[in-house]
C-alpha cells in the first residue's frame, strides 16, 4: 500500500487540436504539500480542471487513493474527497456567505452541518460577521477564504487550489498559504496549489512540479527548486 | 366607484395569470437565459389532459391535478431530451426550437382533439364581485409563488437549484447535479404555466387559446424584469390591472395597446424591468 494519495498517471488533456497536457504523472503524498507551477498557458489550470473532470482527459489516469477516478464526473469527484477551489474561486455572489457554505456540505446531507460550519468559520473570522450578506458585498480577500471555506466544508481529503493569489494584496496572499499549511498540519488535510506567484508558493510548500508548454519540466523538493538559479530563470521568471 | 372596484378585481384576477405565466418564464430563464416559447404549448397540454380527464372521471379536481402533473412532465422531457441537446450547440437554437415545439403542439393538439372550440366547464362561478373564479385564480397564485419562495430560500433543494443556474460549475465542483436541477427547474415551471392555463383557459378552449395571454405574460415578465420572480409577478399585476383599467375607461379596443404602452413606458426608464438590478455581462 503506498502512501501517495493523488497519483496522477500520464495524464493528456487537449482543446481541440492544441494540446494542453502532455503525458504529466507525478504523486502527492497523503499529507502533502504540493505546488504547481509555471508560465500562463503552461497547462496548470486544465491540469486541476481535469483532474476534477471538468475536462475530459484524452488518455491517463487520475487515481484517488488507488481509485480510478479518471472518467468521474465533476459532481461525483467531491463525494471521493478530491475538492477544488477554482481559478477565482468560484464564489456565488448571489447567494449569502452562509448559503455558499451551505452549499459545499450538501452533497453529505441535506441537513445543515453546523460544526463543520463552525470549524470553517473559525479559520476565517472575518466571514462571521457577514454570514447574511450577499457573497458579491465580500473584498478579494474574503471571496477567497469563503471559496477555500465552502471547499472545507465538504470535509475533502485533498483540496486542490487554482492561483488562490489572484488580485489579492501580498500580504493577504501569505496568511492564505499560512492557513494552508495550518490545516495539513493540524487535519492532515493533502493540497495541491496552483500557482503563477513561484516564490511564495514554494516558501509555503514541500515540493513542487513545475510545468512547461503541458509536460512536467522540473520537480523536486520546494527547497531544490527555490536554490536551483536554472529552474528559477528557465521557468519560474524570478 | 363601484366599477373602479369591479375593474381593480377582475383586474388581479387576469392579472395573477399573467403573474403565474411570467413567474414560469423567469424561472427558466434565470436557470438558462433562455426565454421559452413552448410554454404556452404545454398549458394547452395540460387543458386538454383536464379536458378529457374531468368528464371521464366526473371530477373537475382530478382533471385539474393530472392536468398539473401531465404539464411538468412534459416540461421535464421537453428540456431533458428537446432543449437541452440542441441549446448546448446554440442558444439562440434553443429559443428557436421553443417556437417550434409550440406549433407542433398546436397542431397536434387540433389534430386529435379538432380545431374549433370545446366547451370546458369550470369548478367556479364567473359571476359575482369578486366572482368565486376570480377569488381562485388570486388564492391559487397567491400559494404557488410563495411555496416557490419558500422552496428556493429555505430548503436544499432550493439552494441547489440557485446554485446550478448562477454559476454551473462552481455548483458541480460541490457535487450539485446540475443536469437534474435544470430538468427540476423545467417541470416547476412547466406546473406553474399549466396551472395559468387552467385558470386561463375556461370557459372554452381552442389550440390558439393561450395565444394572446401568452403575448401578456411575456411581457409581465418583461416588464418586472425577466431575471426576477418578485418582478415577474408586480409586472402580472400591472399588466392586468393596467389593461383592466383602459378597458373600463376608455374602451377595450385599447386594452392591447395598453401592455404595449407599458412595455415601451417601463423599458424606456429601467431597460432591465422594474426589478432587476443592472449587472454588467461580458460582451
Amino acid at each position: 500500500m503506498s502512501t501517495e494519495l493523488l497519483e496522477v498517471v500520464d495524464l493528456s488533456a487537449s482543446y481541440g487540436a492544441v494540446r494542453a497536457l502532455d503525458a504529466v504523472s507525478f504523486t502527492v503524498p497523503e499529507r502533502g504539500f504540493r505546488a504547481v507551477l509555471g508560465a500562463n498557458g503552461a497547462g496548470k489550470t486544465t491540469l486541476l480542471r481535469t483532474l476534477t473532470g471538468l475536462h475530459r482527459a484524452d488518455a491517463g489516469r487520475v487515481l484517488l487513493d488507488g481509485e480510478d477516478i479518471t472518467r468521474l464526473p465533476a459532481e461525483r469527484v467531491i463525494t471521493r474527497g478530491l475538492a477544488h477551489v477554482p481559478e477565482g474561486g468560484g464564489v456565488i455572489t448571489e447567494l449569502t456567505v452562509e448559503e455558499n457554505l451551505r452549499l459545499g456540505a450538501l452533497w453529505r446531507s441535506s441537513r445543515r452541518d453546523r460544526a463543520t460550519e463552525a470549524e470553517v468559520l473559525d479559520l476565517f473570522p472575518p466571514l462571521v460577521e457577514r454570514l447574511g450578506r450577499s457573497a458579491g458585498t465580500l473584498s478579494g480577500g474574503e471571496r477567497q477564504m469563503l471559496a477555500i471555506g465552502r471547499a472545507l466544508m465538504a470535509r475533502p481529503r485533498v483540496l486542490l487550489l487554482d492561483e488562490p493569489s489572484l488580485g489579492l494584496a501580498p500580504l493577504v496572499t501569505k496568511q492564505i498559504f499560512t492557513l494552508l499549511r495550518d490545516l495539513r498540519e493540524r487535519t492532515g488535510l493533502t493540497v495541491v496549489l496552483v500557482e503563477q506567484n513561484a516564490a511564495g508558493a514554494l516558501a509555503a510548500t514541500d515540493s513542487g512540479v513545475v510545468l512547461n508548454q503541458g509536460r512536467v519540466a522540473v520537480e523536486g523538493p520546494s527547497t531544490d527548486l527555490l536554490s536551483d538559479d536554472r529552474t528559477r530563470h528557465a521557468y519560474l521568471g524570478f | 366607484m363601484d366599477h373602479f372596484v369591479d375593474l381593480t378585481l377582475s383586474g388581479l384576477a387576469s392579472g395573477a395569470v399573467y403573474a403565474a405565466l411570467a413567474l414560469s418564464l423567469v424561472i427558466i430563464y434565470q436557470a438558462t437565459r433562455l426565454v421559452n416559447f413552448a410554454q404556452p404549448a404545454i398549458a394547452l397540454i395540460a387543458v386538454y389532459t383536464a379536458a378529457t380527464v374531468a368528464p371521464l372521471t366526473g371530477s373537475y379536481w382530478v382533471g385539474f391535478v393530472a392536468a398539473l402533473t401531465v404539464g411538468a412532465a412534459a416540461g421535464a422531457l421537453v428540456e431533458r431530451f428537446v432543449v437541452r441537446p440542441i441549446a448546448r450547440v446554440s442558444q439562440l437554437n434553443g429559443i428557436i426550437v421553443t417556437l417550434g415545439l409550440l406549433l407542433v403542439a398546436q397542431g397536434g393538439v387540433g389534430m386529435i382533439w379538432g380545431n374549433e372550440q370545446h366547451g370546458f366547464s369550470y369548478a367556479f362561478d364567473f359571476v359575482g364581485r369578486p366572482s368565486p373564479a376570480d377569488v381562485f385564480a388570486l388564492v391559487s397564485v397567491a400559494v404557488v409563488a410563495a411555496l416557490l419562495f419558500c422552496l428556493y430560500r429555505f430548503t436544499p433543494l432550493g439552494l441547489r437549484m440557485r446554485a446550478a443556474a448562477f454559476r454551473p460549475e462552481a455548483a458541480r465542483l460541490s457535487g450539485v447535479k446540475v443536469g437534474l436541477m435544470l430538468t427540476t427547474g423545467w417541470a416547476i415551471s412547466a406546473l406553474i404555466a399549466s396551472l395559468a392555463g387552467m385558470l386561463a383557459g375556461p370557459p372554452f378552449i381552442s389550440p390558439n387559446v393561450f395565444d394572446i395571454v401568452f403575448v401578456y405574460g411575456i411581457t409581465a415578465a418583461v416588464v418586472g424584469g425577466l431575471d426576477n420572480p418578485f418582478g415577474a409577478i408586480i409586472g402580472g399585476l400591472l399588466v392586468g390591472l393596467g389593461m383592466s383599467y383602459v378597458s373600463g375607461y376608455a374602451g377595450p379596443e385599447l386594452a392591447t395597446l395598453t401592455a404595449l404602452a407599458l412595455v415601451v413606458l417601463v423599458l424606456s426608464v429601467r431597460p432591465d424591468g422594474i426589478l432587476s438590478r443592472p449587472t454588467a455581462r461580458k460582451v
